[in-house]
């Protein structure tokens, strides 16, 4: 039942917004829909209800992390939803507004299925939605993005239907009621045949990877997320690449049961250190503050991957990275959108001190900068010291060390477009004063985001690490 | 009982050249409503009890590969008022003898994966394998955004060929759900083709320069 109420509270949301007339107050939708959803998620968490639908819908582990941070982020977005919203007066809301509530169910449903027909169906959904929100400047620019995104994700995500058929055609020879369920899959994946085992698992790693934005799929990352407004690409950054490393996570359950964990290991870590290598060169240089975020989620998609690769403890600091990032890319979004905003520009161009002209979302852009990079006090700081300490004492000492350059790379090209942004005095204005200011509902929602990440560096409370410890148990299965 | 279902899948490989080939959007718009007909009957000729729920599976899908994808695919193609000439990169015949390369290519890969007894006997997986690839060389060969989104269209239509061997173990909610998925997806996509249309006067996909490194 309270994975029913879940669902279909932001479905009815998008239904309610589509109907309401009034642009200043369909922003608001979110706000309850996102109240709602966050009391329904800590609900489910707590009374750990039973599957539903024949096992089709339900939680496990790392489900529930992915859930609690879908949750948390979007009641954080919905608050800066109706903030930015106030600025944009002048364009329409009544297709952002539904496509966010819809993008919250598909999110919600990917966490929740435990069906791989079911996952995919929700991926795709989560992907529609986000189209038309990249469009929502309705700029030659933000079409194209839109395009580049559409095409590219469409195809991943096709590979990952034709990933997912393998899978179960795999487990078909010896299974005589074959079915599309993650626990019987993992049953069964014994006896499934290692060719199309492998051949799935290549193809559902580019296709999710291609949602996830690992390299080389990542193309579609800088434009949607440059074009897109800041709220967008907190959602996208911090949902839509959290539910993908889900689903490969799942997918790489079912292979590891299989007697794949070298091959799928392999290729994890390859992409991870891939990806990151990729956007440590193209944000060197990188004037445009939100493509260079788009990169920095890149290099973020490439630590999980390798986390996830390198398994046993890294795996949990991969986990706790994913919630890192998710909430880091929040904060760093949505002020780089309140920076975007007040200065008419993100090209640090034109950009100088963000710091003296919008105090908090500049210190909160800069705090997000030194966190998003893995400087100590902050949560990802933790996680990634997890993943590279586990490196080593996995015997993967070459990995580890490259791990470390690529990070010291990127710490660097990132900083040097975060301070040129950040400090310094703003230029004379050539373009007319904006009304721009930050305002609570602008402001509350970085704060809160900091605070968490801040927590997270300092301490970890009990609950997570027990639900982080839970999610790298299940991940642990035997061939 | 295996020409049963050889037969329309050798359409089906035909139309892939067919498509690789034509120079009229039109034509080719045709071509990929007739392969989604074609495929939609594919189940009925595959399982041996047929129930409701098969016959109104193969009617929806039917209805939306068959007409309201092309539909909206002429729609778009008329307001667009473009062109109505494919303009490839590489030219027809080359694709053509890619495509058919690539058909031999399935074929003889198909026959060292190792699969159940409807797959081994029957075209499915050679069929299904030439369509993915058909579907990937319309979507990188040509220029035109609507090209695109029918290489798209017939790259899901491959998948959904490879689906053929899994009847029993895929529930009909899902492919429900996918079909819905695709129909909602071309929905998006071509409202986004209306816009560049509007935006650049073109659906030319050279015109989508701006953005890149």
């Amino acid at each position: 039942m309270l994975f029913v109420v879940l669902i279909f509270i932001p479905v009815l949301a998008a239904i309610a917004a589509a109907a309401i007339t009034s642009n200043a107050l369909r922003p608001w939708i979110m706000v309850i829909a996102g109240s709602l959803h966050f009391a329904v998620m800590l609900a489910i968490l707590i009374f750990q209800p039973a599957p539903i639908w024949d096992g089709w819908v339900g939680l496990d582990p790392p489900g529930k992390l992915v859930l609690l941070l879908i949750s948390t982020l979007f009641l954080l977005c919905s608050i800066y939803t109706v903030g930015y919203l106030r600025y944009r007066g002048e364009r329409s809301n009544r297709v952002l507004i539904p496509c966010l509530s819809i993008f919250l169910a598909g999110a919600s449903l990917v966490a929740c299925s435990q069906q791989l027909g079911l996952m995919w169906i929700a991926m795709e959904t989560t992907a529609l939605s986000t189209a038309p929100m990249i469009y929502f400047n309705r700029t030659p620019r933000s079409i194209e993005a839109t395009w580049k995104y559409l095409l590219l994700s469409s195809v991943g995500i096709a590979l990952a239907l034709l990933g997912s058929f393998f899978l179960v055609c795999a487990t078909l020879k010896h299974d005589p009621y074959p079915s599309l369920l993650f626990s019987h899959l993992v049953r069964h994946a014994g006896t499934a045949n290692a060719i199309w085992l492998k051949m799935a698992f290549v193809l559902l790693l580019v296709g999710y990877g291609t949602k996830m934005g690992l390299a080389p799929m990542h193309t579609w990352k800088p434009d949607a997320y440059g074009e897109a407004p800041g709220v967008v690409g907190a959602l996208l950054a911090g949902g839509l690449t959290s539910c993908a490393f889900l689903a490969i996570l799942r997918v790489d359950r079912v292979c590891i049961a299989g007697g794949l964990q070298t091959y799928t290991s392999h290729l994890l870590i390859g992409m991870g250190l891939l990806s990151m290598a990729v956007a440590a060169v193209f944000m060197l240089g990188q004037k445009d503050i939100k493509r260079m975020l788009a990169y920095s989620s890149v290099e973020q998609m490439g630590i999980l991957a390798l986390g996830a690769g390198i398994g046993g403890p890294a795996l949990y600091g991969a986990l706790l990275q994913m919630i890192n990032n998710g909430l880091t890319k929040g904060m760093l979004f949505l002020s780089a959108g309140n920076i975007h905003r007040s200065y008419g520009s993100k090209n640090t161009d034109e950009v100088h001190g963000a710091m003296r002209r919008l105090p908090l979302s500049g210190t909160i852009f800069m705090l997000g900068f030194l966190a998003i990079t893995g400087s100590p006090p902050f949560g990802p700081f933790i996680s990634v010291f997890t993943i590279l300490n586990a490196a080593f004492s996995r015997h993967f000492f070459v990995i580890g060390a490259v791990f470390l350059l690529l990070l010291l790379m990127v710490f660097m090209g990132m900083g040097r477009t975060v301070l040129v942004a950040v400090l310094g005095k703003p230029l004379p204005r050539k373009r007319p004063m904006n009304a721009y200011r930050d305002g609570w509902m602008t402001g509350l929602p970085l704060v809160v985001s900091f605070l968490l990440v801040l927590m997270l560096g300092v301490h970890i409370p009990p609950f997570l690490t027990h639900m982080l410890q839970q999610a790298r148990k299940f991940m642990e299965v035997r061939p | 009982m295996h020409w049963l279902i050889n037969t329309p899948l050798v359409i089906v490989l035909l139309v892939n050249l067919f498509m690789l080939g034509v120079s009229r959007m039109r034509s080719l718009i045709y071509s990929a409503a007739a392969q989604g007909v074609i495929l939609s009957a594919l189940p009925l000729l595959l399982e041996k009890r047929i129930g409701l729920m098969i016959i109104i599976v193969a009617l929806v899908t039917a209805v939306i590969k068959g007409f309201l994808i092309p539909q909206m695919l002429h729609k778009a193609l008329r307001d667009a008022q473009i062109k109505r000439e494919v303009e490839p990169l590489i030219g027809f015949l080359p694709t053509m003898l890619l495509g058919a390369l690539g058909t031999a290519a399935s074929i003889t890969f198909a026959a060292y994966l190792p699969v159940t007894q409807a797959g081994t006997s029957t075209l499915i997986i050679p069929a299904s394998f030439s369509t993915v690839l058909t579907g990937f060389l319309l979507l990188t060969t040509r220029y035109k955004a609507i090209t695109q989104v029918i290489g798209y269209l017939i790259l899901e239509n491959g998948i959904y060929i490879f689906g053929m061997l899994l009847l029993t173990a895929v529930p009909f909610l899902v492919e429900l759900g996918i079909l819905l998925d695709l129909f909602v997806g071309i929905f998006v996509v071509s409202i986004i083709l209306n816009h560049i249309n509007e935006a650049f006067s073109s659906l030319d996909t050279r015109q989508l320069t701006a953005l890149k490194e």
